[in-house]
């Protein structure tokens, strides 16, 4: 089948989506995607991020789609042509969601550990406005205790439901799910039960934001302070292929080894990612590569570094001369014969 | 008097019990179809009359009949909806209450043209009486032998259950109402696969209001050319029309779709007019997601044509100037009604209702209702009308399900048609802290104070 | 959210454990799971009208289903409740359609009667005022739930009255 994304024409399987599609594209035209997991079945068209719009629907069928649809569950159609970062209406849209997905959400990046490799803050980046015209109170959840591995941050949460699919579809016996409903909809375990299986880790890393991070990490270090390798180790549960991220020569977190959408190649066991954390446990092969314009990149490799000079004391005079146009004070207070400036 | 089709017999003594309906010409229907007819002959009659989803979307009946996957092999299912909870409609629950059977004779013979052999009605769970009456309705019918094991002889077998909801309006979108059928969380599916094709434990299923399957009888007994005769255009047969807010005869009634709403709000028949004779404000036609209407739009379309009820004449002008007729919620608005207040409570509906699975129902709909609650409260500042058109403009067709668009749809049109009464809330604090502000002095009165041009 | 364990002494009567049963007939053998909504409804109804977590337990037990499948479907209907409530619980309909009819005042009319704010339980545990959503029943409004009943066409005599039935012990909450 032969589909064309912003004028770029592939060909592609049938059931192939079209998020699959503008994945193998690549590049400018793939949608952002908070809720899809290619991993996860039954994962994708919540967040609404990934709306596209079909201006050709086939060639048996070539009227478009009159709604915008999410890329991640719609199917491609023989001669479908597909508008997503070309056109204005779906440019809109991912506005409009980002800023959905902001409003209540409480902008704590400062002390967040997802800070550097969070997908929201690349949205708001890519989509978002610096000004909110959120003005109410934001909505805030009880905080939940769920084990000594992970923690629940649930006012940071998206609801992408990926953990509920980690649990359902990686464990046995899932205890955690989504309770209530509306916008207090929120992931919990109802009765504060550990989330305590050997694949409960793997809901940290598709996690999209900083709602589930790795306890035995928190607070340790920035994630850029942190130099990734790809290592392995031999494990009698999972693959054993891992990224360990070090500063000096401590591991201070063990994640999967997460591609270029933040998916992971494998899911790994709690054993791999909280237990061992010596050097000594791990094969190393190498320093693990991350896209040109990531964060974690800014402290490892070989880019140049501008000299930033701060105006500090410039700064401070620019503010205190606002300041007192604020307040409508004369600019010399001595100066009598200038009143009105 | 016009044509009855459902509500003819209501009036007849007993008429909720088996033997009664079924002296009265009940269950003719079931033995029409299976004896004379075939499944697909059935579907053949409901698509030549005409008929239209009654709950809402307008969405001919037979033609949904005809999707429905019946080369898979998989067992197929009828599922009815009677999550009746949109505001404005109660219809449903009195089609129920006082003549149970009519619903199950219709289920009975919808399913037998579906090939199903395991059917649900599907009832929100306030109804907990209306459930105790259908499940004591199907005992009945099947003690007479219209349920069970190869029905009147003909092979044909139907299991009817009823199946109760427990408090979530969303559970009437057909999707989500399957979801809750299989004991999960109301959230609406992603579609396709549509429900023709994958519904009920991924069977192929048919999901139908109350209303029109109650239908179903009459067109099978009158032949779907006789159904329809009657109505106008595309707009064939009856509706039931539930008819609540500031009018003298509240209630339902059935009418011949194509009368005028000029009629129907004032002839002693119908709705006789306004109640403690105040002057007509607003009206909402179609329940609480279709746009609302003012006075001059209500019995004249912009064309200076008649307003009729039917599908194409109430939504004339599209959502410029005018509505839809959605599942026939009828609320009437008198001159001390305020359109905000009732504005924030349609959107205090939505916020309370939305599933959360996507978000821009989840965050828009809180975020609307915070806003128009400001508003009303006397804290709106002025910019929040352009604030709230652009929330609901980013909230539309971005969903899952329709309920963003019908918690959208309200507050655009509100404002569309209403706009002064926001500005008069947001710059009058003062004039409107108690919640009867309009009854002392309607907004008619105060009308010129917004008028003038502020710096 | 964490909820608090409230102590709940169950009760599965024989004559709960037969209707639990024939409900759970009326959906094919290996789709147990789907009586959830129509049992947890039954089991609510014998005990007090809320359910606890030992509760929603036994209910996963009985359909063969994890717990946390009960705890998301019970914090998603509004029927369900989670903690002990008010014998006679009077659900308001507070939408448009009822609220045009006054609503609001009887709401305030009976508050005051039973000195109670909305949502709080009386302190005999008797009686609790709750404001809901649209009930279906708009061309009778005012009007409020009760049990598994509607009461319509509302006064502030007719709720005087109801109250009196209450305490009085007139009034039968569900149809068995």
């Amino acid at each position: 089948m032969k589909v064309t994304i912003d004028g770029q024409e592939i060909e592609v399987e049938a059931g192939t989506t079209i998020l699959q599609a503008a994945r193998m594209i690549g590049g400018e035209v793939v949608p952002p995607a908070m809720c899809y997991y290619s991993k996860l079945k039954g994962s994708g068209g919540k967040c609404r991020c990934c709306l596209v719009d079909v201006t050709k629907g086939s060639d048996a069928d070539p009227r478009p789609m009159p709604k915008l649809m999410a890329s991640c569950v719609t199917g491609c159609q023989d001669g479908m042509e597909i508008a997503s970062k070309a056109s204005p209406r779906v440019q809109e849209a991912r506005k409009s969601v980002t800023e959905f997905l902001l409003i209540n959400h409480p902008l704590d990046c400062p002390v967040c550990d997802q800070a550097g490799e969070c997908d929201l803050q690349n949205l708001s980046f890519e989509h978002g406005k610096s000004a909110t015209r959120f003005i109410e109170e934001k909505r805030t959840f009880e905080p939940e205790d769920i084990g000594p591995n992970i923690q629940l941050h649930m006012n940071r949460c998206i609801l992408c439901q990926r953990c509920v699919q980690v649990a359902d579809q990686l464990t046995d016996n899932r205890v955690h799910g989504v309770m209530d409903r509306g916008d207090h909809a929120n992931i919990s375990t109802c009765i504060s039960k550990a989330i305590d299986n050997e694949f409960s880790g793997n809901m940290i890393d598709v996690c999209p934001v900083g709602a589930l991070t790795d306890k035995t990490f928190r607070f340790k270090s920035r994630v850029w302070f942190n130099k990734p390798y790809n290592a392995h180790r031999d494990c009698d549960k999972c693959c054993g292929k891992t990224t360990v991220w070090m500063f000096g020569n401590e591991i201070q977190r063990v994640t999967g080894r997460k591609d270029e959408y933040h998916e992971v190649e494998e899911f790994i066991c709690n054993g791999c990612r909280f237990d061992h954390k010596e050097v000594s446990d791990w094969v190393i092969e190498g320093p693990r590569k991350f896209e040109k314009d990531s964060v974690i990149n800014q402290n490892n490799y070989t880019q140049k570094l501008e000299k930033v000079e701060i105006a500090t004391e410039k700064n401070i005079l620019l503010g205190r001369d606002q300041d007192r146009k604020k307040i409508s004070m004369v600019s010399n207070p001595l100066d009598t014969n200038n009143k009105n400036s | 008097m016009s044509q009855k089709i459902l509500l003819d017999k209501i009036n007849i003594p007993g008429i909720k019990t088996y033997e009664v309906y079924r002296q009265n010409g009940g269950y003719a229907s079931v033995e029409k179809a299976l004896k004379t007819l075939t499944p697909d002959e059935v579907v053949e009659e409901v698509k030549t009359s005409g008929l239209r989803g009654r709950g809402g979307a307008g969405f001919p009946a037979g033609m949904k009949w005809s999707f429905i996957d019946k080369k898979s092999g998989k067992p197929r299912h009828l599922v009815c909806n009677a999550d009746e909870s949109e505001p404005g409609t109660f219809k449903d629950r009195y089609l129920m209450e006082l003549i149970p059977h009519l619903l199950i004779e219709g289920m009975i013979t919808s399913s037998y043209a579906l090939g199903a052999n395991r059917s649900y009605i599907y009832i929100r769970g306030e109804y907990m009486w209306v459930y105790k009456i259908l499940e004591r309705a199907i005992n009945e019918a099947k003690a007479a032998g219209f349920l069970g094991k190869n029905i009147l002889g003909s092979g044909f077998d139907l299991e009817l259950y009823v199946h109760c909801g427990a408090g979530a309006y969303i559970c009437g979108e057909e999707t989500a109402l399957i979801e809750s059928l299989e004991g999960k969380r109301g959230n609406p599916r992603i579609k396709p696969p549509f429900p023709a094709i994958s519904g009920l434990w991924a069977n192929p299923t048919v999901v139908n209001n109350v209303e029109t399957i109650s239908a179903v009888p009459w067109i099978v007994n009158n032949s779907g050319a006789e159904y329809a005769k009657i109505g106008i255009g595309r707009s064939t047969g009856t509706k039931l029309i539930s008819a609540s807010g500031h009018v003298k005869n509240p209630g339902v009634y059935e009418i011949e779709m194509g009368l005028s709403v000029y009629e129907f709000m004032n002839s002693d028949e119908y709705l006789g007019g306004m109640s403690s004779d105040r002057p007509l404000k607003a009206f909402v036609p179609g329940g609480s997601s279709v746009p609302v209407l003012p006075a001059h739009l209500i019995y004249k379309t912009a064309a200076g044509e008649d307003r009729l009820m039917s599908y194409e004449s109430l939504s004339d002008g599209g959502f410029a100037t005018g509505s839809m007729l959605g599942s026939g919620g009828f609320i009437v608005y008198n001159d001390t009604s305020c359109i905000v207040r009732n504005t924030w409570n349609f959107s205090r509906f939505y916020h309370h209702e939305s599933c959360g699975q996507c978000t821009p129902c989840r965050e828009g709909t809180g975020w609307m209702e915070k806003v128009l609650h400001r508003i009303e409260n006397g804290h709106g500042r002025e910019e929040d009308i352009e604030l709230l058109l652009s929330i609901q403009s980013k909230i539309e067709g971005n969903t899952i399900c329709p309920l963003g668009d019908a918690a959208a749809w309200p507050v655009a049109a509100a404002i569309r048609h209403f706009r002064e009464e926001f500005e008069y809330h947001i710059r009058f604090p003062e004039k409107i802290k108690n919640r009867d502000h309009f009854v002392a002095e309607p907004f008619e009165k105060v009308k010129h104070l917004v008028s003038k041009v502020i710096v | 959210m964490v909820h608090t364990r409230y102590k709940q002494e169950i009760n599965m009567t024989e004559t709960l454990m037969n209707r639990i049963n024939e409900l759970i007939s009326h959906y094919p053998e290996d789709k147990r799971k789907s009586a959830l909504l129509p049992v947890l409804h039954e089991v609510q109804d014998a005990h007090d009208n809320w359910l606890s977590i030992d509760l929603m337990d036994k209910v996963a037990e009985i359909l063969q289903i994890k717990p946390i499948e009960v705890y998301e479907v019970v914090s998603f209907y509004t029927m369900y409740n989670q903690k002990p409530i008010g014998k006679y619980m009077f659900e308001f309909c507070q939408t448009s359609p009822c609220c045009l009819n006054g609503v609001e005042d009887l709401m305030d009319y009976t508050c005051e009667k039973l000195g109670v704010k909305v949502g709080e339980p009386t302190a005999d545990g008797l009686f609790e005022v709750r404001g809901v959503e649209c009930l279906g029943a708009c061309g009778y409004a005012p009007m409020m739930q009760l049990g598994d009943f509607y009461k319509e066409h509302l006064t502030k005599e007719k709720i005087d009255q109801l109250i009196t039935d209450c305490k009085d012990d007139k009034i039968i909450l569900h149809d068995k």
